[in-house]
């Protein structure tokens, strides 16, 4: 007794397959099986390589944000005026497109007006340190009413040639890939090899799992959150700009509601909100599941709103059954003991 | 100035009326007696939901689904009318009241019971109580017409110049002033956002507490859901959409802390009455109601920048008596 150490430092775990199994990617990706098998047999036309390309660029910049909103919600903040963001940069490249501004000109406006929306929020969130939720909330109201007071009820759809064709056209023809879908697939490995690759990414995880802990470490917390939420500023921007270029107009109510969308495949990626915890892959998978359930149940000619009841349930029920599966699991070992 | 930060709910007040005087001096006719009384009369929902969402937001919780759940119980409650417009205007109240109650127990169960955090729960209810008025109703709305004489005259009769439904909000703030500061389970609330381990060691019941507070939401939303759709005429899946935000910014000006365990009715009540002046103000100034959306943003950074201010001073003081007794001890 007496000869034991008092603190045994563990070696790394071997491999076993049940951890495996029960690993939040491993579950949502059998999901991501089942709703793709589930489709196939709904409709006959999902499996058809056009159809799929178009569905995502349905998601695709959606999914851009929710990268970013990821790396917040891991360091316990989180950006509810990302939609607003989209809404404020759609108007600036409006005025500037209306002003004569050619694509490129353009594509720098939004991705601009994006990082600087960011930079607000981080300054207020990460400088004067107010709780994120409270303040994007409020900048949300503050960048979609800019753009209320600017437009009124009209809407601006003048837009060049060149810059239309960014929404629209493809990255490779064959198969077709959509820009917007590219991008994503591309900032989404970045984003993973940074975040699960490299000295930040392990800061990142620190920071969620401690704040204070990590700010004693010496990591400068403040200024990786403000650094965060002009990140997404950016991709909110970027969002912007192939949204904008794909519609091919600018309305006050453009992206409305995306926010709540956008937290779905961060959460549903199994991102938690305690901070702390999740991967990029995971939010990846959950992109795809919430993309190819709305596409299934969209060529079934599901309505959008009884689309979104499916998936509040999906999000809720995709929590909720791990937890009760876990203490069923547990209720019944017990009399074994 | 000290002294207002301290006294924040008599610092909104000032500025209220700082803001009514000033637009009274600009626009006469909306200081009369009858404006105010119409300011008052269409800031009532906004003043129960608000009361409402600070006793979750006391919890350390938020109620996203506020909006939606009126909108889904004043769907069911004005087809009820539609089906039977003769019955008694309580049994459509009581409708209303039940269904709300029902969707905030079923929020309730899911954050006591299962434990999920939430903004993640009724970010998911949101979506499934609005797309439900959809499934419910076929996605036909149902119009002033459809819903009897009955059901519509309730909330708009007037009394001593001001609507049934301000009477409703008077009862029901006096009846939640009460129960927060004269019950033991409504100061639990403060207790359990203040410190919810040492709340959990006082023996405070805290799944107990949580149930109660979604429960609260829901059946006052349930109740606003019914005084909505028939103040307003008509019920559809989109009535009150993104109100939760308007809902939650009333509180947030009227310094109800977003981290728990910090807020007071009168707060909340000002924080709403705040919104409320605004939206009536603006088509008085000949503002395009375009700017509201923007003023209330800007407004809800000042009151977060004022309130994070005034709590970094000082801990946080469930009994501003014990205070008192304590300076005099001294």
């Amino acid at each position: 007794m007496s000869e034991k150490a008092r603190a045994e430092i563990a070696d790394e775990p071997r491999w076993r397959a049940s951890d495996f199994l029960l690993r939040w990617e491993t579950i949502l990706f059998g999901l991501l099986i089942l709703v793709f098998v589930g489709d196939t047999f709904l409709s006959p036309y999902f499996l058809d390589i056009d159809n799929l390309s178009d569905a995502t660029a349905n998601f695709s910049e959606k999914a851009i944000i929710a990268l970013g909103m990821a790396l917040l919600i891991l360091v316990r903040e989180i950006d509810l005026s990302v939609a607003a963001i989209i809404a404020l940069c759609s108007l600036a490249m409006g005025l500037a497109a209306q002003a004569g501004a050619g694509a490129v000109p353009l594509v720098l406006v939004g991705l601009v007006v994006g990082a600087v929306c960011g930079a607000f929020n981080g300054f207020l969130v990460a400088r004067i340190g107010l709780p994120s939720i409270v303040v994007t909330i409020g900048t949300m109201s503050l960048f979609r009413g800019i753009a209320q007071v600017v437009l009124g009820d009209q809407a601006i759809s003048e837009y060049p040639e060149g810059f239309e064709t960014l929404g629209q056209d493809y990255f490779i023809k064959h198969p077709p890939l959509h820009y917007s879908f590219s991008l994503f697939l591309i900032f989404a490995v970045i984003f993973a090899l940074v975040l699960h690759r490299t000295a930040l990414g392990r800061k990142l995880y620190a920071m969620g799992a401690n704040p204070v802990a990590a700010r004693f470490s010496g990591i400068p917390v403040e200024r990786i959150k403000f650094g965060l939420f002009v990140l997404t500023g950016l991709l909110s921007g970027i969002a912007a700009v192939l949204l904008t270029a794909r519609v091919g107009s600018t309305r006050p109510n453009i992206a409305l509601g995306w926010e709540l969308e956008v937290v779905t495949m961060v959460i549903l990626g199994g991102v938690s909100i305690a901070g702390g915890s999740g991967t990029i892959p995971g939010v990846v998978i959950a992109v795809f599941v919430l993309g190819l359930v709305t596409f299934g149940l969209s060529l079934i000619n599901v309505p959008g709103i009884v689309i979104s009841v499916i998936l509040g349930f999906l999000l809720i029920g995709a929590i909720t059954l791990p937890i009760v599966g876990r203490r069923i699991v547990a209720a019944l070992a017990k009399p074994e003991r | 100035m000290n002294f207002l930060l301290r006294h924040r709910e008599l610092a909104l007040a000032l500025i209220i009326a700082a803001m009514i005087g000033a637009i009274g001096a600009y626009a006469p006719a909306f200081v009369s007696r009858a404006n105010i009384a119409t300011v008052l009369d269409d800031t009532s929902i906004l003043f129960m939901l608000a009361l409402a969402q600070m006793i979750v937001i006391l919890t350390r919780g938020i109620d996203l689904s506020v909006a939606a759940n009126l909108a889904l119980s004043g769907m069911i409650s004005a087809s009820l009318a539609q089906h039977s417009p003769d019955l008694p205007v309580v049994a459509y109240i009581a409708t209303g009241v039940a269904v709300g109650l029902a969707l905030g127990l079923f929020n309730g169960a899911l954050v006591a019971g299962i434990g999920i955090p939430p903004i993640v729960v009724t970010l998911g209810t949101l979506a499934i109580f609005r797309g439900l008025i959809v499934v419910y109703g076929g996605g036909n709305q149902v119009n002033a017409p459809d819903m009897g004489e009955i059901f519509q005259s309730f909330p708009k009769a007037t009394w001593l110049g001001l609507e049934t439904v301000f009477w409703i909000a008077a009862g029901l703030t006096a009846a939640i002033a009460l129960f927060l500061n004269f019950t033991r389970t409504g100061r639990n609330f403060y207790a359990l956002g203040g410190n919810p381990l040492a709340a959990r060691y006082c023996g405070i019941n805290i799944p107990r507490q949580f149930v109660l507070a979604y429960a609260l939401s829901g059946a006052i939303s349930g109740l606003c859901g019914y005084l909505w759709v028939a103040r307003y005429g008509v019920a559809y899946s989109e009535i009150a959409s993104g109100y939760e935000l308007t809902v939650i910014a009333a509180c947030v000006i009227g310094g109800v802390s977003i981290a728990g365990g910090v807020g007071t009715v009168a707060g909340a009540l000002l924080g709403a009455l705040f919104l409320g002046v605004i939206v009536n103000a603006l088509p008085v100034m000949q503002v395009t109601p375009f700017w509201q959306m923007a003023i209330s943003g800007a407004v809800i950074l000042a009151a977060v920048i004022v309130n994070a201010r005034v709590e970094r001073r000082g801990g946080r003081l469930i009994l501003p008596e014990a205070r008192r007794s304590a300076g005099a001890a001294k």
